[in-house]
This record gives structure tokens, C-alpha cells and sequence, in this order.
């Protein structure tokens, strides 16, 4: 920020003339519109460490492939992004393909990046441009043979991504349109919420429908009533993603994050055309199971680790309260078909987010130490089925296995990985043999 | 050697509801305020976990979140002619340690004292003559309950205090308490649900021309976000309040109310572990430089500061002045000295009333909700025809039914075996209690200095306490007993038994953590240690801010002035102070 009121400062002195002046007002604007980029776009929440100076490089993201690093975009010319051009960074935000040819993993979501406008993406290389240098070495490519062959990406972005512009749907509003477009483009909500084919590429066939990451469960944002936000309001959803709280839910994890970096930032009219949107999605509903009978033990033992250790904050009925303890009752967040969320919740608890909407970042405690798996497995049965709340039970395997760390590393990967290296292998066996075929055409 | 750190605009002893209030106002106004805590850092979801929030052992036992004599002792005697000895263990009174300081494990009365008492020389002397509280060093605050008004109502709402009004801007209120001075609007949540309890106490009172009404409750009847956009839920009545942090934000505290908006602005920081020493003087001694502390591997660091706030515990406060020369010692024998004086309690005495056939499940509790009477509370009534001055509210506020702690029995019980697990099972259930909780008020002869003897960890003496009842407020406290026992009679039951006050002040047995005075406000600079707006008389850019400047103790729970004290100073320093730095605010 210091930056930035100094660049602005900079200019405001340099230039002298009329002319000058409305060339450093129209600079000064493009700057403040690229700040407003790099917000919709959270820049931040994978470049930024905690405490660590904006845009200098993050922490590892976990991909099922391995560990990558997002590195320093910061104009340091040694270590950031200072060499680059903006025709650069440009070709990086629509292909993948960075200064000097490196190509970059998708964990950069550039297949989303890449629906931008020019003057986007213009406006974010400008803001940038001003970001304070930081020098701070990123080794980002951390990944094990064979996936730390950056060329791989060829191929994936030959079999997963086509570069294309955002094509605004001429039958909508323009405020649905402005919501395609911030949710598929800058602000990547499937990146996340979307889940991934076998290659890690969004599978656009369930797009926003709930994904697994990072052990947590990114749930299904689109108006699904069963699991997505079709039971919130306009209103509701807006002052969720204004606030990162409202009367169904609290947001968690990665989400608190992308809250207090970015959706709170936004400008409500963005926000409002999210709301529109997301609401406006209504794929093939999601079935409704049949709840679980309140009769079985498992429901009866869940309904009694529930009154000893839930019903305090989130209330006998699952009501919760306002701002401070999400409801459980109606919630979409507990019926999602996968329970990673909430495993994840009860084992490690979670912090709401901080915004100035709603400052009390209120704390749900672990109770990892205090419950054994059959007791979150059916505490969460029970609240998954109570209350009008209608989903699949959870297994005491399932919350062991979360215990213990998660799946471990998926063998998928590999195999895909194996199929990778020997597409290599055959295009080196067919490179040297069309070199052995030369002298016999000579 | 000690390091020397980068100037703060303000640097604040200890993080309690003072010292966050006022760093909050502080942080507001812009200017770069620091905190030092000498405790841990403590949070809700972390330390107040809802799986072992309520351990009794630990916490009300063990007392696990208060101060520890290791850290720091305090010396006691009950009169000047004694040699004092450290306290083995707090007993008699618990001061808080960490983050939120007892504002993390009190019960939520939340007070407002009345004009007669922040006037009450004046007051007294108006209605009675002088001549009726000789011996008794009481002193004007400073300030009226009126110029108080808007500092309570802003710690009312900061809080969301779950209550009744008995008097909006001069108009009487059914159902409040119908003593209380003008207050500008409504509690900003309705009383709790009552309990049974308190109920038939009420009734009781009724039946002998009393006014009861709901006690004014930091532990929250509903959801509620307060002045700063933070929420808090509503209390579920587990009764573990007394001793424990809160585990369902619902109870006030610096770590429900502010913290959350303060720890995010960029121009506060927060240092736990951290005990300061000493506050550094100018040469001229009139104006602070700032701060040594310690922090917890043992380096010592100066940090220097333009204001510097005293928000520690009341008696930590009034030690911190002494130990570094801020204001004159009190000493009883001349009556001079500024620092020390007026150290004041509580003066307490209780009644069970064993019922027959009423089930009253005194396990649905929290620390404040239940029913006062203040009809006999400081001058509500005529003292012309009783030999004592002050009073006492009665409070039934039935809480902390612990299963280790709370085993009410009857006098003439064995102590163990059978009979006493007959009797417990018989009245465990039925017996309702309630105290009167007694003004002290100052003789000369109670006071706070340096112990000559003892010394802490770091080798400076210890805070020596020389207190004992004085007789009128051992009257006042039979006069009391005598009401509770009208009241335990007009409750019935089988039978009941009611306390007397008697001489000798124990630091064993558990009292009350009211501790006052030793750092008084008021208009005499020869007599108090800070004016009107907490700034210290002596040195002009310190203030000393909590129940220390008390000038006596009302027969009501402190925390409620203490709050407004905190808004008090801060508005001082806001729109007075920062205007003319270094300067006094009232002319000496």
C-alpha cells in the first residue's frame, strides 16, 4: 500500500503539465483498478505468507501431485517479476507460458486467468508494477519426477485448456453476465469449488458442484437446494461473501481466507452479480436421501455426543446463533455427499473470518483429543440427519483416515504420470529415428 | 544490559478490560499504542475450550487462570503494630493473570455506583453532619454520577448487559432497580431468565416492602453484537462462571468484547509475557519516559513511551507507583502521602434458608443472574437512626452448585460418612442462598506500601496490605444480617443460617477480589493520587486507570465502574490530554 501512495505521489510530482497531469490521473486510476484486479483475483491468498510481505511468495500448495510453491510476483528483478514485460505477463495470465518460456503448472489458475479482459489484465500489471520489491528466493517447482518436467504442461494444456475470451451469454442480464464472468475468470471460484478430472483440470461437466482439497471439502455453490446455496437469499449470500457470515453459515478454511482477502473487498455490485449468478446455476438436483432413522444407535449416540458437546453454541434444535455459531439446521455446508468439511471441523476446529462486517472471528474449538472416531462418525450422522438435514452417514473409517492425515498421496497421479513419461519416451524413440532415417534420404 | 527499543505513542500496563478499552480508544485516535501483559495470551476457542471450560479442579480449585503467589505475593497484616507475613496462597481474594486479567473469570454484576456515593462526603455530610462517619476518611471522587453516566452506558453496551432500567432520564421504571440515578436509555438486552431461586426470594422481599429486581448481568440473556460490531451469544446457564472463562462468548470480557477488533489494528501490538517493572521518570520527575520490563527469558528492555497507562490489577497499579516513585507514600501515622491510601474491600455476610419440598436445580446458574435488593444499600435508606454509615445489596444469585465446592448443609452436620451424604443428597437440591455484599469504607489505619522485608523474584519488595474491618462497617454488616434473616423468615423452610462479619480480616477463606483504593481520584492533590480524569497528580503523562482509584467501596460489584473509569480516562485522553501534552488536566 506504502508503495502504491508513493508511486501515486511519484506521479503526481513528476508530471507537470496539463497533458501530463491527465496522463498521470488516467495512470493513477488504471493503478487503483488494478489494486480492485488483484482483489477479485486474491492474488494475495496464494502469494502472500502469513505475516509475510504481500506478494512475495506463499506457502506450499499440497496438490495431489505434490508440493508447488507460488512464488515471489513481486517487481524484485532478481527473485519477483521485475524482468518481465507486460506482453509477458500478458501471454502468463491467457496461456500458462511465462518470461522467458517457462511453463507454469495450473496450480496458477490461468485457464481461468485467461477468460480476462485486455484492460484487466492491462490494469494488474500496472498495479503491480508498484507493489513494493521484495527480494525473497521461491523455489516453486517442488514437484517429484516426472510432474517437475515443466514442458508436461504442453501436453495438459494440449488435452485441458483452450484460451479463449469470456463469451458474455447474450440472453442474461449484463449483472448475470458481470457474475459469469468474475466467477469463471479472475476470481476462480472453480479452482476450488470445481472438481478436478484425473489430470487436475476442472471437470466442467460438475463446474462449482463441490471439490476436495487440501483436506477440506470446497462445497457445491451453485442453487442446488440440497447442497448448494439455492436455500439462501440474494441477500443472504451476498452478506456471506460481504462479511464471511450470515444466518446459515460461518465460512471455514480456505474459504475464511478467500473471504477476508478478497470477497470482502469487492464492491457490492460485484458482489450482488456473484449472488445472481451463482443462484441462476440449477444443474440436475442432487438426490435426497432418505435421512437417517432417529431410532438407529448410531443416531441416538450422536444425539447424545451432541447435547454434551454441540448444543452449547449451535443450540438443541441446531439453530445456532447470529454471527457467532452457524446453524446446523438447513444448512448446505452438512449435507454436501462428502463429510471432509466436517470431520475437518470437528477434529481441528476453525476460526471465522475477519472482517469489518463482522469482526469477532468467532472460534469452533478441536475436539480431536476429547471424541473417538465412532463418536465424531455419528455426532455427525446425527446432525447430517436431524432437523431437516437429510445426507449420508459418516463411517468411523472415514474420520480415522482424516486423523491419520488425510488419503496420503492418491496412486491416480502416478499412473498418469507413468503414461506421461512413456508419451515422452515414444516422441524421443521417434525424434531419433526420424534423425537415423536422414542420411538415408541424403 | 538493557536493550532499548523504538518510542510508542502510548504504552499500557496489562491487558485486562482497562487496558483494552482504553487501548482501543487509543488505536482509534491514531496513535500507536503498545500493551504489555505480564500473563499469557488467552483466547475463547483455545483456552476456554467447551470440552474442559468447565473442570472444576483445575480451574476453581487448582485456580489455574488467576495469579500465583511465585509470581508475585502480597504481605498482610490486620493493623500497623503487626509484622506482616506473605500469603502462602491467594485465599481470601484472586487477582487475574493473562490476557483479559479477572475480567476473564468474574460473575458479570455490572454496577453503576450512585451520585451519594462518588459524593459521598458531601453527601453525607449534607444529610447527617460530618460528625456521623468520624473516623472514616471518605472523600469526594471527583466526579458526579451524571458526568459519569455516558462512561457507564458505553461499558453497558461494549458488555450488552442483560438488565432492567429502573430510572430512564428521571422517569421511574417498574421493574428496575427504583434506586438507581437517571440513566439516558434501556440495558441493551432484557434481564435473563430468571430461575426459581431468585424467584422466591423475590416474592419473600415483596412480602416485607422490598424492591427487588433483576440483577444487571454480563452473562448475556440473548445473542447481541455490541458497540465495536462484535457478537456474543447467549448465556446457556452452565453456572461456571465465577473462576472459569467463558466458553460460549457469552459472557463479557475483554476477550469477547474487544479484543477481536483490537488485535487486527495495525498501530496496536500486544506483548504477552512481559512484566514491567518499574515506570521510568524524567529527571524533573514529572513526566514519565516510559517502561522497563522483563519479558520471560530475563532480558530487560526500556521502552521508552509519551503516555504511560497503568491497567494492571488495582493493587499491582498502586505497587508499580510505588516501586517507581509516582506520588507520595502514605503514612498513617501523619495521615500525608498520597499513594497507599484509602485501600478498601468488601464486607460481606451470607444466608442459607433450608427449604422443604422445593426443587430449586441450582446447577442451571451463571454468575450474575439473579435477583438484588438495594433498599438497604449505601444511603437508599435514612442511616439517622443506626449508628453506622453505608450498606450492603442483597443479592440471591445462586451459582457455582459445583459438585467438588458446593455441599450445603446444615449447621450440626458431621463433616463426612453417612450423615453427611444423607444430608447433602437432602438438601444439595433445596437450599437457596443469598449475601449481602457490604460497603467497606477508609480508616486511617488501612493502607497499601512496600513490604520492608519481603521481596519478589526480581528482588523488589512486596505490596504490603494492612487492612482490617473497621467497626462501622462491622455494624453495618450485623445490620444487614438482621434484614437477610427477616428475609430467610419470610422464605420459610426448615430452618436457615446467617453470618455475622466479626473483626481480624482473614486472607484465608475466599471473600471477594474487590480490592479499592491505594491510587484514589479526587479534587486534593495532598490526598489522592490522580485527579478527576486518572492522570496522575505527580507525573502529568501517567494515568492510573482501574478499582485503584476507587476513594472508597460501595456495597456493589466493582466491575462496572472500573469499565467506565476505562472510558473515562480514555475520553480524557482523547480530547483533553492529546491536546495539551504533558500538561496536568486540573491545576494543582
Amino acid at each position: 500500500m506504502s508503495a502504491l501512495r508513493n508511486t501515486l505521489a511519484a506521479l503526481a510530482l513528476v508530471v507537470g503539465t496539463a497533458t501530463a497531469h491527465a496522463e498521470g490521473a488516467d495512470q493513477a486510476d488504471r493503478i487503483m483498478r488494478g489494486q480492485y484486479q488483484a482483489v477479485l483475483g486474491d492474488c494475495m491468498a496464494c502469494h502472500t505468507r502469513p505475516g509475510g510481505a504481500p506478494f512475495a511468495g506463499g506457502l506450499p500448495l499440497e496438490t495431489p501431485f505434490g508440493a508447488l510453491v507460488p512464488p515471489n510476483i513481486t517487481p524484485d528483478p532478481e527473485t519477483g517479476i521485475g524482468q518481465w514485460s507486460e506482453a509477458d505477463f500478458t501471454r502468463m495470465m491467457r496461456t500458462g507460458i511465462g518470461h522467458g518460456g517457462r511453463r507454469l503448472y495450473p496450480a496458477m489458475p490461468y485457464p481461468a486467468y485467461s477468460l480476462m479482459t485486455e484492460r484487466d489484465i492491462a490494469d494488474l500489471w500496472a498495479y503491480l508494477a508498484t507493489v513494493e520489491p521484495v527480494a525473497n528466493r521461491v523455489v516453486a517447482n517442488q514437484l517429484p519426477f516426472p510432474f517437475n518436467i515443466r514442458l508436461s504442461m504442453l501436453f495438459w494444456n494440449l488435452l485441458n485448456f483452450t484460451p479463449q475470451p469470456f463469451r458474455p451469454d447474450p440472453a442474461q442480464s449484463a449483472e448475470w453476465n458481470r457474475g459469469a464472468y468474475l466467477v469463471q475468470g479472475p476470481a476462480h471460484c472453480g479452482s476450488c469449488h470445481t472438481p478436478k478430472t484425473m489430470l487436475g483440470a476442472d471437470d466442467t461437466s460438475q463446474a462449482l458442484r463441490g471439490a476436495s482439497l487440501q483436506g477440506w471439502f470446497a462445497p457445491d455453490i451453485t442453487g442446488d437446494p440440497q447442497t448448494g446455496i439455492g436455500g439462501w437469499s440474494q441477500e443472504e449470500l451476498v452478506t456471506y461473501l460481504r462479511t464471511g457470515v450470515n444466518a446459515h453459515s460461518v465460512a471455514s478454511g480456505p474459504m475464511r481466507e478467500a473471504v477476508e482477502n478478497s470477497t470482502s473487498r469487492m464492491n457490492d455490485a460485484d458482489l450482488r452479480a456473484i449472488a445472481v449468478y451463482l443462484r441462476s446455476l440449477r444443474p440436475a438436483a442432487s438426490p435426497v436421501p432418505q435421512p437417517v432413522a432417529a431410532s438407529e444407535p448410531r443416531m441416538r449416540a450422536g444425539a447424545a455426543v451432541y447435547a454434551a458437546n454441540c448444543a452449547a453454541c449451535h443450540g438443541a434444535e441446531g439453530t445456532g446463533a447470529r454471527q457467532l455459531f452457524p446453524a446446523l439446521a438447513g444448512n448446505p455446508l452438512v449435507r454436501q455427499a462428502n463429510a471432509e468439511t466436517l470431520v475437518h471441523l470437528v477434529l481441528a476446529g476453525s476460526q471465522g473470518a475477519h472482517t469489518p462486517g463482522a469482526p469477532t472471528t468467532p472460534a469452533m474449538p478441536s475436539l480431536a483429543w476429547r471424541l473417538n472416531d465412532a463418536q465424531v462418525a455419528d455426532v455427525l450422522t446425527y446432525v447430517r440427519n436431524s432437523w431437516g438435514n437429510a445426507a449420508a452417514p459418516v463411517l468411523p473409517e472415514q474420520v480415522a483416515k482424516q486423523r491419520g492425515g488425510g488419503d496420503g498421496m492418491p496412486l491416480w497421479p502416478w499412473i498418469a504420470g507413468a503414461a506421461m513419461v512413456v508419451c515422452l519416451v515414444l516422441l524421443g524413440l521417434l525424434a531419433v529415428c526420424r534423425r537415423r532415417r536422414r542420411p538415408l534420404a541424403a | 544490559m538493557t536493550r532499548i527499543l523504538p518510542r510508542k505513542d502510548a504504552v499500557i500496563v496489562g491487558l485486562g478490560w482497562t487496558g483494552s478499552i482504553i487501548a482501543n480508544e487509543l488505536a482509534d485516535e491514531g496513535l500507536d499504542v503498545l500493551a504489555l501483559e505480564r500473563g499469557p495470551w488467552r483466547d475463547t476457542a483455545t483456552d476456554f475450550n467447551i470440552g474442559y471450560a468447565q473442570d472444576e479442579l483445575r480451574y476453581a480449585i487448582r485456580k489455574d487462570l488467576f495469579l500465583q503467589p511465585a509470581l508475585e505475593a502480597i504481605t498482610m497484616r490486620n493493623n500497623p503494630s503487626q509484622t506482616a507475613l506473605p500469603m502462602r496462597d491467594y485465599g481470601s481474594f484472586l487477582p487475574g493473570h493473562g490476557v483479559g486479567g479477572a475480567g476473564v473469570h468474574w460473575n458479570g454484576h455490572t454496577w453503576r455506583f450512585w451520585d451519594s456515593e462518588f459524593r459521598i462526603n458531601s453527601h453525607l455530610t449534607e444529610r447527617y453532619g460530618a460528625a456521623k462517619f468520624a473516623g472514616l476518611d471518605l472523600q469526594d471522587w471527583g466526579v458526579t454520577a451524571a458526568e459519569m453516566e455516558p462512561y457507564y452506558d458505553a461499558f453497558e453496551y461494549l458488555c450488552g448487559i442483560s438488565g432492567k432500567a429502573g430510572n430512564i432520564r428521571g422517569q421511574k421504571q417498574p421493574g428496575g432497580n427504583p434506586f438507581e440515578d437517571p440513566r439516558a436509555r434501556e440495558y441493551p438486552l432484557p434481564p435473563m431468565q430468571m430461575t426459581y431461586a431468585p424467584t422466591l426470594f423475590a416474592e419473600a422481599a415483596r412480602t416485607l416492602n422490598l424492591s427487588p429486581f433483576p440483577t444487571p448481568s454480563a452473562n448475556l440473556s440473548g445473542a447481541y453484537v455490541n458497540s465495536l460490531g462484535v457478537a456474543m451469544g447467549q448465556c446457556t446457564m452452565c453456572g461456571f462462571c465465577e473462576r472459569f472463562g467463558c466458553a460460549n462468548y457469552s459472557k463479557s470480557s475483554a476477550q469477547t468484547c474487544v479484543l477481536p477488533v483490537l488485535m487486527r489494528k495495525r498501530n496496536f501490538e500486544l506483548r504477552t509475557e512481559c512484566e514491567v517493572l518499574k515506570v521510568e521518570l524524567h529527571r524533573s520527575g514529572n513526566m514519565a519516559r516510559g517502561v522497563t520490563y522483563v519479558d520471560s527469558s530475563g532480558e530487560e528492555f526500556f521502552q521508552p513511551a509519551d503516555i504511560v497507562l497503568l491497567c494492571a490489577y488495582g493493587l499491582q497499579n498502586v505497587r508499580l507507583m510505588m516501586l517507581s516513585g509516582i506520588g507520595k507514600q502514605y503514612d498513617p501515622n501523619t495521615n500525608e502521602g498520597t499513594v497507599g491510601r484509602n485501600y478498601c474491600y468488601q464486607t460481606n455476610c451470607g444466608t442459607q434458608v433450608f427449604l422443604e419440598g422445593k426443587e430449586l436445580n441450582p446447577f442451571i446458574a451463571a454468575g450474575s443472574l439473579g435477583q438484588t435488593v438495594d433498599d438497604f444499600n449505601g444511603d437508599a435508606f435514612d442511616h439517622g437512626n443506626v449508628n453506622f454509615v453505608g450498606g450492603a445489596g442483597i443479592n440471591c444469585i445462586p451459582t457455582n452448585a459445583r459438585p467438588i465446592g458446593y455441599r450445603p448443609v446444615p449447621p450440626g452436620t458431621p463433616r463426612w460418612g453417612s450423615a453427611w451424604k444423607r444430608e447433602t443428597a437432602r438438601n444439595y437440591r433445596s437450599t437457596l442462598s443469598f449475601g449481602c455484599q457490604g460497603s467497606s469504607y477508609p480508616q486511617r489505619s488501612n493502607y497499601l506500601d512496600l513490604d520492608p522485608t519481603y521481596k519478589d523474584r526480581h528482588g523488589r519488595p512486596l505490596l504490603r496490605m494492612t487492612f482490617e474491618f473497621p467497626d462501622n462497617d462491622i455494624r453495618m454488616s450485623h445490620f444487614m444480617s438482621d434484614r437477610s434473616e427477616e428475609i430467610a423468615r419470610a422464605l420459610g423452610g426448615r430452618q436457615h443460617t446467617t453470618s455475622r462479619a466479626t473483626k481480624a480480616w482473614n486472607s484465608v477463606p475466599y471473600q471477594s477480589t474487590h480490592n479499592t483504593g491505594g491510587a484514589i481520584m479526587g479534587t486534593d492533590p495532598t490526598r489522592s493520587a490522580v485527579n478527576r480524569y486518572l492522570q496522575s497528580w505527580d507525573v502529568n503523562n501517567v494515568f492510573v486507570v482501574g478499582a485503584s482509584a476507587f476513594a472508597h467501596n460501595a456495597g456493589k460489584n466493582p466491575t462496572g465502574t472500573v469499565g467506565a473509569l476505562a472510558f473515562l480516562a480514555a475520553d480524557a485522553i482523547r480530547n483533553r490530554y492529546l491536546k495539551a501534552a504533558g500538561q496536568p488536566l486540573v491545576a494543582a
